[in-house]
C-alpha cells in the first residue's frame, strides 16, 4: 500500500517541511501521494509534483479547504485512507492541528514528533524535552505518524508526478475563520532558517530584545527567535519560542543571547550544528552545550558583534 | 454552562530525567511531580469563565493511578467545583486510550466546553483534546491564546506559525490552552484546606466501558547523543574568527 502525506501550505506554494515529511516517507519506502487540501491551489500542487519522490499529487480543491480547518482536513484524510499503510504529515501547527482528528477517527495512535524511521512499523521519537529517545512500534492497521522537519534532509526537485483531482468530504461547519493577524517579515522562516538569533529573558525588555537582535538577524540573514522566558515576559511573539513548547530547529548556527539554558530550551535548539551563547553568567547551562561561549555583558558584546560582522 | 478540564500529573518541568540502564524507560522513582504547565493554564481559563459568570460549574478530571487525586486536589484549591478521578491502576495510559475515557466522561457530564492544556510535557505527544474532540464530534480550538464565548460559540485566538488566527467554534467544542492565554494563579492555603472538602469521585475504564490496552509498544527508551560542548571565546573578535575560519557558518 501506498505512504500519504499532507502537505503544508499556503494553496500558492508549499511549504518547507512537506519536503522533510516527504523524505521520512521515502525512508518507509513505497509509492508515496502528496495531498493538498485548499482552495485555488494550482501553484502548490505543481510544486508538489515536481518534487523528489512524489508518485502521484491528490488535489482537494474547494471552498471549505481555503482556511484548512481541522475539522476538514481531518475528515478528507479519512475519507482517503483506506487506500494507505501510513499517513504523515508536518509535526508543526498545521500537521499537530489536524492529524489528532485522523488519527481519533481511524481508531489508531499517532505517533507524534517523529525523528527517524527505523522500519514500516517502528519509529523514534523524543519524549520528556528530548532528554529521552523511545522507540515505540506500532500494531495498527494504518501508521499516523507526524514527522519533525529536523530529524529528515528534506527532498529537492526532479519529480513530475501526475496530479488527480480528489472529491472534498461534506463539509463540517464546526468551525469559521475570522481571520489571521501575519507578522509580516522579510526574514527566513524559522523553522527552515540556516542561522537563527535568539534571545532569552537576559535582554531585559521588548525595546532590547529588538534594539540588540534584530540588526544582527539582519545582517546574518538570520530568523529570530526566542526563549519560553522572554516570550512570558512579552519581548517576542510566540510564534518565535523556540523549545520544547514552541519550534524545534536545527540550523547551520544558532546563536542564544541573554538565554540560561532551561531544559524546555535546550530541547528546541541543541541539535543545531554550532551554538554560540553570549551570556554575562558563566555559570548558565547554555555553556555547557555552546560550541563557542563568550561571557560577556550582551549589551556590549551584540553591538560589538553587528560592528564586527 | 458547564466546562470539563482534563488534567494530567507530570514530572516538575525542571527535573532533568534519567533514562534507566536497561533502556525500559526512564527512572521516576521519588522525582518531583505536579500538575502539567498547560493544564494549569486551562484550569485558570476555566475559572475565570466561572468568576466571570459564563461557566456555572468547573469539573476537572485525570486519568491514571490514585496518587492523581493531589493534582485534582491542587485544581480543586484554585476554584474547581469538583473532581472526578479516572483510576487506571499501574496500566500505561496512552493519548488515545486517555481521549476515550474522557469521551466517556463527556458523555456523563455533558459539558459545554471541554479545556485542557496543548500538550503534556512528559511523552509530549500534543494530541488528547484534538483526539478528544474529534471522538465526540466536536469542533476544536487548538493552542488557544484568547477564548471568549458568546452566543452559543466559542471565539479563540490560536497561535499558528507566523501570527494568529481568530477562530469561531460552535459549543460544545475543546479548547486546548497555549502558553499565552493566561497566568495561572498560585493556590492559597485556606483554599488548599477547603479544597479536601470538595467533592472527588472515582470511577475507572471498566466502568466507563473503556479498552486502555495500549497500542504502541515501546521497544526501548535511550539517551540521546551527548552534545560536546563547553568551548569558550576570548571576545567577540575571537568569536567572529572562529565562525568564520573554524566553525565556517558565516
Amino acid at each position: 500500500m501506498a505512504i500519504l502525506v499532507i502537505a503544508e501550505h499556503d494553496h500558492a506554494s508549499l511549504k518547507a517541511a512537506t519536503r522533510n515529511t516527504l523524505a521520512a516517507a521515502a525512508k518507509i519506502g513505497g509509492d508515496v501521494h502528496l495531498l493538498v487540501a485548499g482552495s485555488n491551489i494550482s501553484g502548490a500542487t505543481a510544486q508538489g509534483a515536481a518534487l523528489a519522490g512524489v508518485t502521484k499529487v491528490l488535489a482537494a480543491d474547494a471552498p471549505q479547504y481555503a482556511d484548512q480547518s481541522a475539522e476538514n482536513v481531518a475528515a478528507l484524510v479519512v475519507s482517503l485512507a483506506g487506500a494507505y499503510s501510513h499517513i504523515l504529515a508536518p509535526a508543526s501547527p498545521f500537521g499537530k492541528n489536524f492529524l489528532p482528528r485522523v488519527a481519533a477517527l481511524l481508531d489508531v495512535s499517532q505517533i507524534s514528533d517523529v525523528i527517524s524511521v527505523q522500519s514500516a512499523d517502528t519509529f523514534v521519537r523524543p519524549i520528556y524535552a528530548g532528554n529521552a529517545l523511545a522507540t515505540v512500534q506500532s500494531g495498527d492497521k494504518v501508521k499516523v505518524l507526524t514527522v519533525r522537519a529536523t530529524g529528515f534532509e528534506a527532498v529537492g526537485d526532479g519529480g513530475s508526478a501526475p496530479v488527480e483531482a480528489v472529491a472534498a468530504a461534506a463539509d463540517t461547519a464546526l468551525t469559521k475563520n475570522l481571520g489571521q493577524e501575519i507578522t509580516k517579515s522579510e526574514r527566513p522562516d524559522l523553522g527552515a532558517a540556516k542561522i537563527v538569533v535568539s534571545g532569552g529573558r537576559g535582554l531585559g525588555s521588548k525595546e532590547n530584545y529588538n534594539k540588540l537582535l534584530a540588526p544582527l538577524a539582519d545582517k546574518l540573514g538570520a530568523a529570530l527567535g526566542a526563549s519560553r522566558a522572554a516570550v512570558d515576559a512579552g519581548f517576542a511573539a510566540n510564534d518565535l519560542q523556540v523549545g520544547q513548547t514552541g519550534k524545534i530547529v536545527a540550523p547551520q548556527l544558532y546563536i542564544a543571547i541573554g538565554i540560561s539554558g532551561a531544559i524546555q530550551h535546550l530541547a528546541g535548539m541543541k541539535d543545531s550544528k554550532v551554538i554560540v551563547a553570549i551570556n554575562k553568567n558563566a555559570d548558565e547551562p547554555i555553556f555547557q552545550i555552546a560550541d563557542y561561549g563568550l561571557v560577556a555583558d550582551l549589551n556590549d558584546a551584540v553591538p560589538e558583534l553587528i560592528a564586527a560582522l | 454552562m458547564k466546562v470539563l478540564v482534563p488534567v494530567k500529573r507530570v514530572i516538575d518541568k525542571d527535573v532533568r530525567v534519567r533514562v534507566k540502564a536497561d533502556e525500559t524507560g526512564v527512572d521516576l522513582a521519588n522525582v518531583k511531580t505536579g500538575l502539567n504547565p498547560f493544564d494549569e493554564i486551562a484550569i485558570e481559563e476555566a475559572v475565570r469563565l466561572k468568576e466571570k459568570g459564563v461557566a456555572t460549574e468547573v469539573v476537572v478530571v485525570s486519568a491514571g493511578a490514585a496518587v492523581n487525586q493531589d493534582v485534582l486536589r491542587t485544581a480543586l484549591a484554585v476554584g474547581a467545583d469538583r473532581a472526578i478521578l479516572v483510576d487506571a491502576g499501574d496500566v500505561e495510559l496512552q493519548p488515545l486510550a486517555v481521549a476515550k475515557l474522557l469521551k466517556a466522561v463527556a458523555d456523563k457530564e455533558a459539558p459545554q466546553l471541554i479545556i485542557t492544556g496543548k500538550q503534556a510535557i512528559d511523552d509530549d505527544a500534543g494530541q488528547v483534546g484534538q483526539t478528544l474532540a474529534a471522538l465526540l464530534g466536536w469542533g476544536q480550538a487548538a493552542f488557544a491564546s484568547k477564548v471568549e464565548i458568546a452566543g452559543g460559540a466559542a471565539k479563540v485566538t490560536r497561535e499558528i506559525d507566523g501570527g494568529l488566527e481568530i477562530l469561531e467554534v460552535k459549543l460544545p467544542a475543546v479548547v486546548t490552552a497555549d502558553l499565552r492565554l493566561n497566568e495561572p494563579r498560585y493556590p492559597k492555603l485556606p483554599d488548599v484546606m477547603k479544597a479536601k472538602k470538595k467533592p472527588l469521585d472515582t470511577t475507572t475504564p471498566a466502568e466507563l466501558g473503556v479498552d486502555v490496552t495500549p497500542r504502541l509498544k515501546t521497544l526501548k527508551v535511550s539517551e540521546p547523543p551527548k552534545r560536546q560542548g563547553g568551548g569558550k571565546v576570548a571576545d567577540v573578535a575571537d568569536l567572529v574568527n572562529k565562525l568564520k575560519n573554524e566553525a565556517k557558518v558565516i
